[in-house]
This record gives C-alpha cells, sequence and structure tokens, in this order.
C-alpha cells in the first residue's frame, strides 16, 4: 500500500476532527450526554408512570369540555391594551378537570380541581389559561417541583406514602407553609361551579403607555354547593362532570373573572407567596358557560399553554410559570402522536 | 463567449453565510428549548419562531437568487458519482430549508395558535387547533431537523475535504472573490 503523504495525514485528521466535534456539538445540545437540570422529557415521564394513558394528557387527564360567553365589565381595559377587556362578548371553549394523569380517576378523590380556558379573538388576542384550586404552588422552581411530586409518590413497594420523607421535605422548604396552610383548610365543594381557579403564576398586563402591571386573576364561583348528588351512587366516578352536564341542561355556569394587582412589595416571580388581601381586585367580567360541548376532541384538540397570551399581556420571570410551555409541549406532542398512529386508549 | 465563473457571486456568498449561521443556531436552539424548563426557554422559543420566519423569507429569495446567478462548475476530474452527490445533496438541502419551517408553521398552525414575529407582525393559523394534524407536523419538523443535521455534517465535511484535500478551489469559491 502507497504511503500517505503527511500533508494529507494532518488534513484528515483536521477533518475528522471537525466533523466528530459537530457531532458531539448537536449530540451535546440534544442532551445525549444528559442535562443537568429537570427536562421537559423527564417531568412527563415522571407524570405518565409506568403505564401511560396514551392520547390523553399526562397531567389533568380526565375533564369536561364547555363553551361559554366571557362578558367583559370594560374595567380593566385601562390597564391593558388587550381588547379581550373592553366591554364587549368573547366566546370561549373551556375545560373543567380534575389533578392526574389517570382518565378515569373517580372525579372526587382528587385533590386538585381545574378550569382552562381558550379566547380566539383574532392572532394578536388569543389567550389561554390554566387555572388550578390552590392559591399558590407549594414550591417556586420546577426542580423543587419534580421533587416534591417524588417524594409524595407512593412507595412501589408497600403501596404507601412516606411521611418522613414528605415531613422532612416540608422541613427543608419553608417556602411550601402557605399552600400546606391553604390545603389543611380547603374543603372541596359538591361541584365544579362553586370552586376558585387561580392562576397562581403572575403575567403583566401592559397598557396603553406600555407600562407594566402585576396581576393574578381567579374564576370566583358566583354559587355555592356543598353535596354533589351523585356521590353516593354507583356513578360517583364521573360525579362533577354529570354535575356540570345537569347544571348546563337548563341553566348556565357563571363565574366573576377577577384581577388582583400587585404592589411594588409583592414578588411576581414567586409563586408560593399569596398577596395581601387589601391588594386592589377588579372584576374583568364574567364567564358564561352556556353549554357542555358534546365534542370531546374540541377540548383535546387544544393545549392549554399558559403561555399564549394577547397582545397586551406578558410572562413574567417566575420559574414554574416559565416551565410550563415546554412540559405542556411534550405532553401535547406525545398524545398528539398516539392519537394520529391510532394508538390512543379507550376510556 | 463570456469567461467561465470560479466563484459565487457575492450575493450568494452572502446567503449562505448568513443563512449557515440562522440555521445552525436554529438547530442548537431549537434541540435544547425542546427540553428546558429553565426560564429562558420561553424567549429562546419566541426567536425560534420569528427567526424561523425569517429563514423561510430567506430560503425564498435564495432560491430565486440562485436561479438568477452563474454559478462555478464543479471541477473536471471530479468522479461522477461525486458530482451526483454534491448536486443531490445541494437539492436535498434546499429542500431542508424549505421543509422546516414550513412544518414549523403548520405545526403551530394545527395548535391553533398564530406566530408572533418579533411583535411587528402576527401569521394567522392556516387551521383550528386539531391533534392529529398537529401530531403530523410535530413530528416533521423533528425528523426533517434530523435528516438536515446528517446533511450538514456531510456538507461541512465534504467542504473541508474539498479545501484541505482535494484544494480544488470548491471551498474557496464559496468563500472569498
Ligand atoms: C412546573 C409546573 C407544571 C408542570 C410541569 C405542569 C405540567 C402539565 C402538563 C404536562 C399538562 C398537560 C398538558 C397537555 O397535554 O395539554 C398540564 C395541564 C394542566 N395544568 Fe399544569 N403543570 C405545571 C403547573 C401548573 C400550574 C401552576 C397550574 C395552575 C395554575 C397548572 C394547571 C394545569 C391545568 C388546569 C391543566 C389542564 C389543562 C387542560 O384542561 O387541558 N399547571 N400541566
Ligand atoms: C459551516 C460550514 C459550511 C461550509 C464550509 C460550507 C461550504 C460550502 C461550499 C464550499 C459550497 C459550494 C459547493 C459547490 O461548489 O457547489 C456550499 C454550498 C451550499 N451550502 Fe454550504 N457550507 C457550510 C454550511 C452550510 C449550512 C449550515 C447550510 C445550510 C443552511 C449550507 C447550505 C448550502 C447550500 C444549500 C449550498 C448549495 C448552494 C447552491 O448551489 O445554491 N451550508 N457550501
Ligand atoms: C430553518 C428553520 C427551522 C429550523 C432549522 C428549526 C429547527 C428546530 C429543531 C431542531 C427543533 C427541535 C426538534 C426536536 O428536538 O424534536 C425545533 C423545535 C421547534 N420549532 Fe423549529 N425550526 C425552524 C423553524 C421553525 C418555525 C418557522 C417555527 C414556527 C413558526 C418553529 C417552531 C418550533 C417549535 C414550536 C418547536 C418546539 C416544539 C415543541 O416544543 O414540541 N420552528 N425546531
Amino acid at each position: 500500500m502507497s504511503m500517505i503523504p503527511r500533508h494529507k495525514v494532518t488534513s484528515i485528521a483536521i477533518i475528522g476532527f471537525a466533523v466528530i466535534a459537530l457531532i458531539c456539538a448537536f449530540l451535546y445540545a440534544a442532551g445525549v450526554f444528559g442535562k443537568k437540570q429537570v427536562t421537559a422529557q423527564q417531568f412527563v415521564d415522571f407524570q405518565q408512570g409506568e403505564n401511560p394513558h396514551l392520547g390523553f394528557r399526562r397531567a389533568h387527564a380526565k375533564g369536561v369540555c364547555v363553551r361559554g360567553d366571557f362578558i367583559a365589565t370594560g374595567e380593566l381595559a385601562a390597564h391593558t391594551r388587550s381588547t379581550l377587556f373592553e366591554i364587549g362578548s368573547t366566546p370561549f371553549i373551556g375545560r373543567f378537570s380534575i389533578g392526574g394523569g389517570n382518565p378515569s380517576a373517580p372525579d372526587l378523590e382528587s385533590g386538585v380541581r381545574s378550569l382552562a380556558l381558550s379566547f380566539d379573538a383574532g392572532s394578536d388576542q388569543q389567550w389561554r389559561t390554566a387555572m388550578n384550586t390552590p392559591p399558590v404552588m407549594a414550591v417556586g422552581t420546577p426542580e423543587d417541583f419534580y421533587a416534591q411530586l417524588q417524594t409524595l409518590m407512593p412507595d412501589p413497594e408497600t403501596g404507601q406514602r412516606n411521611p418522613e420523607r414528605i415531613a422532612e421535605f416540608f422541613a427543608n422548604h419553608p417556602e411550601t407553609e402557605n399552600f400546606r396552610r391553604w390545603s389543611a383548610q380547603y374543603q372541596p365543594s359538591g361541584s365544579f361551579s362553586s370552586e376558585q381557579y387561580h392562576s397562581i403564576n403572575a403575567f403583566y398586563l401592559i397598557n396603553q403607555q406600555g407600562e407594566q402591571q402585576a396581576v393574578r386573576w381567579a374564576a370566583v364561583p358566583t354559587v355555592q354547593i356543598d353535596e354533589n348528588q351523585y356521590a353516593d351512587t354507583d356513578q360517583a366516578a364521573n360525579a362533577l362532570a354529570l354535575d356540570v352536564r345537569d347544571q348546563l341542561e337548563d341553566g348556565t355556569i357563571v363565574f366573576d373573572l377577577v384581577f388582583t394587582l400587585a404592589s411594588s412589595d409583592d414578588d411576581e416571580n414567586d409563586p408560593t407567596q399569596p398577596w395581601p388581601e387589601s391588594r386592589q381586585q377588579i372584576t374583568a367580567g364574567q364567564l358564561v358557560i352556556r353549554q357542555l360541548e358534546q365534542d370531546a376532541a374540541i377540548c383535546n384538540n387544544l393545549n392549554f399553554d399558559p403561555l399564549i397570551l394577547p397582545r397586551g399581556m406578558q410572562a413574567t420571570n417566575d420559574p414554574i410559570l416559565r416551565a410550563r410551555s415546554a412540559s405542556y409541549a411534550e405532553s401535547y406532542r406525545r398524545r398528539a402522536r398516539e392519537t394520529w398512529l391510532g394508538k390512543e386508549q379507550q376510556q | 463567449m463570456t469567461q467561465p465563473v470560479t466563484t459565487f457571486p457575492l450575493s450568494m456568498r452572502i446567503f449562505h453565510w448568513g443563512m449557515a449561521a440562522l440555521v445552525l443556531s436554529m438547530i442548537f436552539a431549537g434541540l435544547a428549548m425542546v427540553q428546558s424548563l429553565q426560564t429562558w426557554q420561553p424567549t429562546v422559543l419566541a426567536l425560534h419562531k420569528a427567526f424561523g420566519v425569517v429563514a423561510l423569507v430567506a430560503v425564498l429569495l435564495r432560491l430565486i437568487n440562485r436561479l438568477r446567478s452563474r454559478v462555478p462548475a464543479l471541477p473536471a476530474d471530479l468522479p461522477g458519482w461525486q458530482v451526483f452527490a454534491a448536486k443531490a445533496s445541494h437539492v436535498l438541502l434546499y429542500a431542508a430549508l424549505f421543509a422546516m419551517p414550513i412544518s414549523g408553521y403548520l405545526m403551530q398552525s394545527a395548535a391553533g395558535r398564530a406566530v408572533d414575529v418579533f411583535g411587528v407582525f402576527m401569521l394567522p393559523p392556516l387551521m383550528s387547533a386539531d391533534l392529529v394534524w398537529y401530531g403530523v407536523f410535530r413530528e416533521m419538523h423533528s425528523w426533517v431537523a434530523y435528516a438536515l443535521i446528517a446533511l450538514l455534517v456531510v456538507h461541512i465535511a465534504a467542504a473541508l475535504q474539498h479545501g484541505l484535500l482535494r484544494q480544488d478551489g470548491v471551498l474557496k469559491s464559496m468563500w472569498k472573490r
């Protein structure tokens, strides 16, 4: 075999090195060598568990789809450029759900209830929000949230939660105190329509002058319903969904959409701290839910990504809020792919 | 008779290196942001979409410009299979450069989302939200990205081979006058 000239050996080495370096750079960016912080895929893997329910949301898998109109009072309009809050009415698609990844979980046993909304008043006035019953998060970062969920997981061997580990986690995380205080006094009501749903994370409203105001919002119920008539029947598993159906058969379900304005004392980037009762509150309008959407696909088509915001609203730097988009997208991707390939489970 | 050209015209070189920087950044941003839960994620995602729209406009103008330009011939002594590989890979590169931003926009459309281009204007969704189409375009965006990455590795290796080993002027033709 003839010798390869020396300058060629050098060139081949340079090319080989460059190509390997390039491939490694791509693999590194793709996380093949591991990531220091928890990833969206790890989070969603954890949420879906060992036996994922294919085609379903990896969180809040069980829910009912509804339609209604947002009737704006105009009272918030001075604080935001968004036209959704000018006097008038905007249709929305909504989804009541319970926490957890099991699409056939018993309604009344979930610790978290939720309301998600999607408004579409033109390209720059799309708004989606996903709200939960607690007013605050227990922890303030995705890493801590991941650790919290792992701590709360029942031990695979005993099937029991480990109270010592839980106590230790809470002791190491004093910021959980507000959440725990809320949990201790929270009494689930008999209906989705009588819960209060919170944005938890804060957002900025941007007004015509370009000034920003940090806010949180809540869907505040207009009725009080303590008992659920299906609770002690053999339909208890779907008690909340059936109650919504019944209420919408001959009526509406109404919430006030109330915004709370932060003062300069409040940290809008910390979802673990409630803001004092004395903060200014503005009723932006009423959410009037008029009908059950029979076609569940209407809601399943949507990802209620809380960072779909109308012009006139912006995300804060809250680490939890900013972690939500990528995890929702990962869950949305999985269920979309499974639905496309016909792998979705029958509920 | 006109002289045969030995280098790409300046306009094509600007498109090539400008888009090389843009597209490589888009790929790295894309790969990192689909995993990250860090606070920069939504900011990078918004830039990814806006610059992705820029990339679509750029590749369109680039193709038009290319069809109107005189480009240097490949070296006469290049083996036939390499000539074919060079031409085919360039066609595939152009195809991928179109397919990336188009699948990105279609994916956002199938999610029912408008695309905000630097806060200057919004591209409206082309359809109402549809889970199955989202699945198709979302996977397409990934698979075309992987194909593009593979093409680029080969492309860059081939370019370096021309420049360092063959020293046949092909790398220079995209590099200088
Ligand atoms: C880092 C924190 C969080 C993570 C990783 C997370 C993760 C997820 C995921 C993966 C989904 C399923 C998305 C889909 O497939 O469409 C989801 C849905 C949901 N999340 Fe979160 N979430 C987080 C924080 C929150 C917070 C703070 C709230 C309440 C304010 C919330 C409320 C909801 C609601 C209501 C849904 C269901 C929306 C629907 O009906 O489609 N999440 N979440
Ligand atoms: C960074 C390393 C790169 C080098 C050294 C390089 C080098 C070259 C060279 C020398 C040519 C001319 C080939 C010929 O004579 O036909 C070329 C063409 C081309 N390159 Fe690259 N390139 C690089 C990156 C990229 C990237 C990232 C892209 C994708 C955006 C790209 C897309 C193209 C295309 C589409 C052509 C064909 C041009 C045409 O004939 O219209 N290149 N490249
Ligand atoms: C040259 C153009 C583009 C390139 C090279 C590119 C590349 C990428 C890559 C490599 C990923 C990661 C895929 C994965 O790891 O699965 C990605 C994700 C993404 N791209 Fe692009 N992209 C381009 C244009 C666009 C455009 C125009 C849009 C939308 C308008 C877009 C929207 C997205 C979104 C939303 C994701 C994340 C999807 C998710 O979170 O599930 N891209 N892109």
